[in-house]
């Protein structure tokens, strides 16, 4: 796969301290007849929050829609702690440690905040310490304490996005897949949800988040990547990125060629 | 007779009917719920239980031993169908599940044709069950028949009450009723939600089947049909996909069915089949969501 050249070294994980908690090689994804994903390679340490940014239709969502199994790749290989997950149905994926918070939230609204939180934890494999990490949980979004026996579909957007963040990690994922936690909000709520996921980051959690606003996600990240027609078109620390926006910009507008 | 005695009589009888819709189209709902598929082989299950519950009374086993032999057998069918022919179709278009559960319908009367041949065939019960029962001097009267087809309904809607809003593989069915992409992200394993859904839709079918033939007296290879038939218009009633939905519409058809023939001039009641239907297709047409709609678009 022919990678752009001088750009997409900026910053490359060649010196890398940790092992890679989650390891994409040469990831190919397909749908139909059209590639949404060409020979992408990345990878996320521990402790690591790593930004996947991109414009619309560069392959953000199916990468993190191919890491949850939820599509299949056509080639290249997904490691999670060097295990291969690339054929595993996404229910074994979420117990290997894999959360995954979808676009749009999808929470489940006929149900109520704290089944929604239940099912979250459903596919744990240990059952210690889910009490715990549910109030733990509710003590870092109060909001949904009030809301427990309400049924989720009647919360507002921000409410929302909470309980669908919370639900992830009821399952004590190793890995956080965010999937534009800002979407459809209000500025303020947008601040409010990436001071969470700020705190999230300071207690250790890993995540791979794909994110529209650029300021945000470069804010809250260490690293990034920017997607652009299925390829890595630069890639590099989030301060070196924040300190050149042309360059991201650039990598933007490759998409709409 | 005393007008209010009437009436309360009636609402006995459309009870007793309405019991029978309702276990019916509560699976054929909640299998549509998941799976987005209307199971036409969900009649059929019927049939599984009402001749299981026919054979093994016929070896000796006590009647109550029977019926719980044929809810067994009638989730046991269910749990076959699933897994030898509608997941290899999973995720088809629309037309070829709906042929798979026709085609699945053909094979399993023809099925019961070949064991049990065509004609109806004996459905004996404990003679206490035809007893009748009677109130106020014998004013109002149901059989024993009816005082079991409401308890044993009672039972298991209260069973499958607690299983849904109770339990993580009941909250599960529900999450993948509502959305089941985002039960795959949350880590749900979505086959075995499936495979408990048609494990209680058909248990509940097979129960329905030897309480159909208990009343009727007969069991028949298409005996599910009829109530198949009816299931569907409570279940597009309610909501199709709701579980609380076909619970009521399975209720409301009953009472209606009943009081078109208690209460209409009798020159009415040979329509009874053509009003029910009309029904359905005013329902499809003004309100397709059914009465509890959860805001989505009903697929046949």
């Amino acid at each position: 796969m022919a990678r752009p050249e001088a750009r997409a070294t900026a910053g490359r994980p060649a010196e890398a301290p940790a092992p890679p908690l989650l390891a994409v090689e040469e990831l190919r994804v397909a749908y139909g007849a059209v590639t949404a994903i060409r020979g992408v390679s990345l990878s996320v340490r521990p402790g690591e929050v790593v930004a996947l940014l991109g414009a619309n239709g560069a392959g953000k969502s199916t990468m993190l829609r191919a890491i949850s199994g939820v599509v299949r790749p056509r080639a290249g290989r997904i490691r999670l702690e060097g295990t291969p997950i690339e054929r595993l149905p996404p229910a074994r994926i979420v117990r290997l440690g894999i959360g995954h918070c979808p676009e749009g939230r999808r929470i489940f609204g006929s149900l109520t905040v704290a089944e929604n939180l239940r099912l979250g934890a459903a596919a744990r494999a240990e059952r210690a310490g889910v009490a715990e990490d549910r109030e733990r949980l509710l003590a870092l979004f109060p909001i949904l304490r009030e809301r427990q026996q309400q049924p989720a579909g009647t919360l507002s957007g921000g409410e929302q996005q909470m309980l669908a963040l919370a639900r992830a990690l009821m399952a004590r994922p190793k890995l956080l897949l965010l999937d534009e936690p800002s979407l459809g909000l209000a500025p303020l709520l947008v601040q409010q949800i990436f001071r969470r996921l700020a705190e999230l980051k300071a207690a250790g959690t890993t995540m791979l988040l794909v994110e529209q606003n650029i300021a945000v996600a470069l804010d809250l990240a260490d690293r990034a990547y920017v997607l652009r027609t299925g390829e890595i078109g630069l890639e590099g620390s989030a301060a070196e990125l924040k300190a050149d926006y042309e360059r991201v910009a650039a990598a933007y507008l490759g998409a709409r060629r | 007779m005393n007008p209010l005695l009437y009436i309360l009589q009636q609402v006995i009888n459309a009870v007793a009917l309405g019991s029978l819709y309702a276990l019916v189209a509560i699976g054929l709902s909640m299998v549509f719920g998941i799976l987005r598929m209307t199971n036409f082989a969900h009649g059929d299950m019927m049939m599984v239980g009402a001749f299981a519950t026919l054979l093994l009374g016929g070896v000796g086993l006590p009647f109550g031993w029977a019926v719980a032999a044929g809810i067994a057998a009638g989730a046991l069918a269910g749990i076959l169908i699933e897994r030898a022919a509608y997941r290899p179709v999973r995720g088809a278009p629309e037309v070829t599940l709906l042929l798979t559960s026709l085609a699945v319908t053909y094979i399993l009367e023809n099925l019961g044709i070949l064991i049990f041949t065509s004609s109806p065939q004996n459905f004996p019960v404990p003679d206490w069950m035809n007893n009748a029962v009677q109130l106020l001097g014998g004013q109002i009267t149901f059989t024993q028949i009816n005082i079991l087809t409401v308890a044993l309904t009672g039972v298991a809607l209260a069973g499958l009450g607690w299983f849904v809003t109770r339990t993580d593989l009941g909250l599960g069915m529900r999450a993948a009723a509502e959305d089941i992409g985002a039960a795959h992200l949350v880590g749900l394993d979505v086959n075995r939600l499936i495979v408990v859904a048609f494990a209680i839709a058909s248990g509940f079918a097979g129960l329905a089947g030897a309480l159909w033939a208990a009343q009727s007296g007969v069991v028949e290879p298409n005996m599910g049909f009829t109530p198949l038939l009816k299931a569907f218009v409570a279940a597009i009633i309610g909501g199709f996909g709701s579980i609380a939905g076909a619970l009521l519409g399975g209720y409301l058809l009953g009472a209606l069915e009943v009081f078109i023939v208690a209460f209409l001039p009798s020159e009415i009641s040979p329509y009874r089949d053509a009003i029910v239907f009309s029904l359905l297709i005013a329902f499809l047409l003004f309100r397709p969501n059914g009465l509890l709609s959860r805001a989505q678009e009903v697929k046949l």
